[in-house]
């Protein structure tokens, strides 16, 4: 490169020109906007939040330099390790269950049928609804005595449910919630992923006397991983960071089976106004959502790879 | 042409009617001067509900009174005590006149200095009317309301009695007589248990931290303390235990399924549904339960006082207030304010309408208020009632929401099954270096 370089005409202009003209262009006073943007709504905050989880806040007391004794303080906190394993359950089913049947749909909703754009705008409405009101919505339909859920199950001869109101199946009902609404962005998502497929291996595959399974799990799936890819993180994202549902029906109960890092954190940070001890609480719950994301971007540098090693 | 000349016998009328006042003893009094602030803009924080509702729809009254002009928001509950307490640590708060749950926010308002002292405001008859005197507020409103030096740092707005609803209805098809103590209570809530027609003798709230305003009239009726002396948490004792027993029995084998995740709202529509026979809670749930809209046991419903327990009877009262920010440069005008929003009038309009109940005796004992309450008589009764067996039901200390987090974690986890000794013993471990660290900051 530097060899070309050298021989360039423009370059030989350059040397022949005065030095004193040649400073080179300046492009930092177009950075600084942006630099003290940056530094204002992210660093700033940040280091803020670090600085309090080393101190002991509380609101309207002083403060004091502690160290790292919230940190250790969480380490012992039996409510903050059960919230981030109920946080890991509640984001694995809320990320695989929209997946799984906003899959589905979209091939449903790929198909050519009478009705179907109109069908198709049903079926993203509730992606649209206001989280909370359709969180008390659901309460009430959740209710044992008087909901709508368990005069479903009457129906069929299934015994009522307790739904959110019993600690074993309180998570599994907010997922069910969460897949509900969530489901048709999944379907949105991959909807746009089928029509860009060709129909091509279709046709082979039709030739070849492949069934509607090895069709789906041969050619149709690994087709539209990447944006199964794209889905999946954004409800990850989603997920863990769920609040306005779970906080609209249980709060985190009964008692706290239901209470996520998230939940926990409001809480400790808006509740008890332990600002401290809130922040050492977000700080974790952060380098947590780094992590799943690091997995996550891992995954899918290594299926780039595998796609193209099969492509080669 | 009308004679304006004075004769001399209504002159001698006139001097004896006044030689006369003077003799009944009442004392020359300045006259309030309520236009004295004419002008002023005052900012008022309300918790959203009908106390705030009241007061947004006859706020123009007090304008008209003063010429002061008042900007209201109500907000939510839980988000309004959030933003009070954020913008008055802040020092610069954007409000002079606050809405305070007592029994939330009464320690750590003091301890923080939020409230400017309304002392010296009562004892102004320039500034406050005749009527207006500390010994009007019930006991409870003034332990409220005063800190320990006695200064009132906030005026009581509304109470809130716990009491007994039950279903007339229900309760006459079972032919079970209304309990008067709490081991009557649950004889005839399992009389009233008829698991094949889906209703229940009992509902009341399960979900914790909601739990500890139910828990806690069967913790004072055992004769349940929440302090000692020195300022120790006390709810793991027998009291408690034994408290906390008759909690898991009601609501594990009289109540309907999943009461472990109910709060006031779920245990309303239970109730209302015809679905549950008796239901303690807040004195103001009467509205909905007599509105043939949202209810289907209007004008079925009875109102009394909470049962009596082994050591007493008492109703677990909580409340609202209405103080001034300390960092408010116009607290003069912010007492009138606060004055007018617990006046006769607005008093007698609140408790008329079913509302809130006032702390002030002198409205709530007015016959011609009484006459006009839209609610059934027996609710009135039961506010009365209760106001005579009030006691606090939270313990006045600065970690209220971490005690009914941890204590009310405790009583669903007993709806489990778990043992209630062990349950409060380890809630009271968690919730005693809590207590400590915030009385020593």
């Amino acid at each position: 490169m530097s060899a070309l370089t050298q021989s360039t005409p423009g370059a030989a202009q350059s040397d022949a020109a005065p030095e004193k003209e040649l400073r080179p262009p300046s492009y930092w006073p177009f950075v600084v906007p942006a630099l003290v943007v940056v530094l204002a709504i992210i660093i700033f905050p940040w280091v803020f939040t670090i600085w309090m989880s080393l101190n002991e806040w509380k609101v309207g007391s002083s403060t004091t330099f502690v160290g790292f004794s919230n940190y250790l303080r969480l380490t012992s906190d039996p409510r903050f390790i059960e919230a981030i394993g109920h946080t890991l359950v509640y984001t694995v089913l809320s990320v695989l269950l929209p997946l799984v049947f906003g899959t589905f749909a979209a091939v449903v909703f790929h198909q050519k049928f009478a009705g179907r754009g109109f069908l198709r705008g049903i079926f993203i409405m509730p992606m649209m609804a206001t989280p909370v009101a359709i969180a008390l919505v659901w309460t009430m339909m959740f209710h044992p005595q008087l909901g709508v859920l368990n005069y479903l199950l009457s129906l069929v001869g299934i015994p009522p449910q307790l739904w959110v109101f019993h600690p074993a199946t309180v998570i599994p009902s907010l997922v069910l919630v969460e897949t509900w609404q969530w489901t048709p962005l999944v379907m949105l998502i991959v909807l746009g992923g089928l029509a860009a497929i060709p129909t091509e291996p279709y046709e082979s595959a039709q030739i070849d006397g492949a069934n509607l399974w090895q069709v789906f799990r041969f050619i149709t799936l690994p087709l539209i991983m990447p944006f199964l890819f794209i889905a999946g993180m954004i409800r990850m994202i989603d997920a863990v960071k769920s609040f306005d549902i779970i906080f609209a029906i249980t709060q985190g109960g009964p008692g706290s089976a239901s209470e996520t890092i998230n939940i926990y954190l409001y809480s400790v940070a808006f509740t008890y106004y332990d600002l401290g001890y809130g922040s050492a609480i977000a700080v974790v719950f952060f380098l947590l959502i780094v992590l799943l994301a690091a997995v996550m971007l891992y995954a899918r540098q290594r299926m780039v790879w595998t796609e193209i090693a099969s492509d080669a | 042409m009308a004679d304006h000349k004075i004769s001399r016998r209504t002159l001698l009328t006139g001097t004896a009617a006044a030689g006369a006042l003077s003799l009944t003893g009442v004392p020359a009094r300045a006259e309030v001067n309520w236009k004295k602030y004419a002008g002023t803009k005052l900012e008022v924080i309300l918790a959203k509900g009908p106390r705030g509702d009241n007061l947004q729809k006859y706020v123009k009254e007090f304008t008209e009174l003063t010429g002061i002009q008042v900007e209201s928001e109500q907000i939510p509950e839980q988000q309004q005590r959030q933003k009070c307490v954020i913008e008055l640590t802040s020092g610069r708060p954007s409000f002079d006149v606050v809405h305070i749950s007592y029994h939330v926010q009464k320690r750590q308002f003091e301890k923080a200095g939020w409230l400017a002292d309304m002392t010296p405001f009562m004892k102004d008859p320039t500034l406050t009317a005749p009527d207006l005197v500390e010994s009007d507020f019930s006991a409870a409103g003034l332990q409220y309301a005063k800190n320990d030096k006695g200064q009132m740092l906030s005026l009581p707005w509304s109470v809130d009695y716990f009491i007994l609803y039950y279903n007339k209805e229900l309760f006459q098809k079972k032919g079970v007589a209304v309990p008067k103590t709490l081991d009557e209570m649950v004889a005839a809530a399992e009389k009233l248990t008829d698991t094949k027609e889906g209703t229940f003798g009992f509902v009341g709230r399960g979900l914790r931290n909601a739990n500890m305003t139910l828990w806690t009239n069967f913790f004072l009726n055992y004769g349940g303390e929440f302090l000692d002396a020195k300022g120790n948490i006390l709810t793991d004792g027998p009291e408690a235990i034994a408290a906390t027993k008759l909690y898991q029995t009601l609501l594990t084998k009289v109540a309907p399924p999943g009461v472990a995740g109910f709060n006031w709202m779920e245990s309303m529509a239970s109730f209302t549904q015809g679905r549950s026979a008796m239901w303690i809670d807040g004195v103001g749930w009467a509205p909905p339960l007599e509105d043939p809209a949202a209810s289907r046991v209007v004008g079925k419903v009875g109102y009394t006082v909470v049962p009596a327990g082994p050591k007493g009877q008492y109703s677990a009262t909580y409340g609202d207030g209405v103080g001034i920010a300390a960092a408010s440069k116009n607290k003069e005008a912010a007492y009138l304010l606060c004055q007018w929003i617990v006046s006769k009038k607005q008093g007698a309009r609140l408790l008329q309408t079913g509302g809130g109940v006032p702390f002030r005796n002198s409205i709530l004992n007015d016959a011609e208020v009484q006459s006009g309450v839209k609610m059934p008589k027996e609710w009135l009764q039961s506010v009365i009632d209760s106001g005579k067996i009030s006691k606090l039901g939270l313990p006045v200390v600065i970690p209220v929401a971490e005690f009914r987090d941890i204590v009310g974690a405790a009583l669903t986890a007993t709806l489990s099954g778990a043992d209630p000794a062990a349950e409060l013993k380890k809630a009271n471990d968690q919730f005693r270096p809590i207590l400590e660290r915030s009385e020593k900051a």
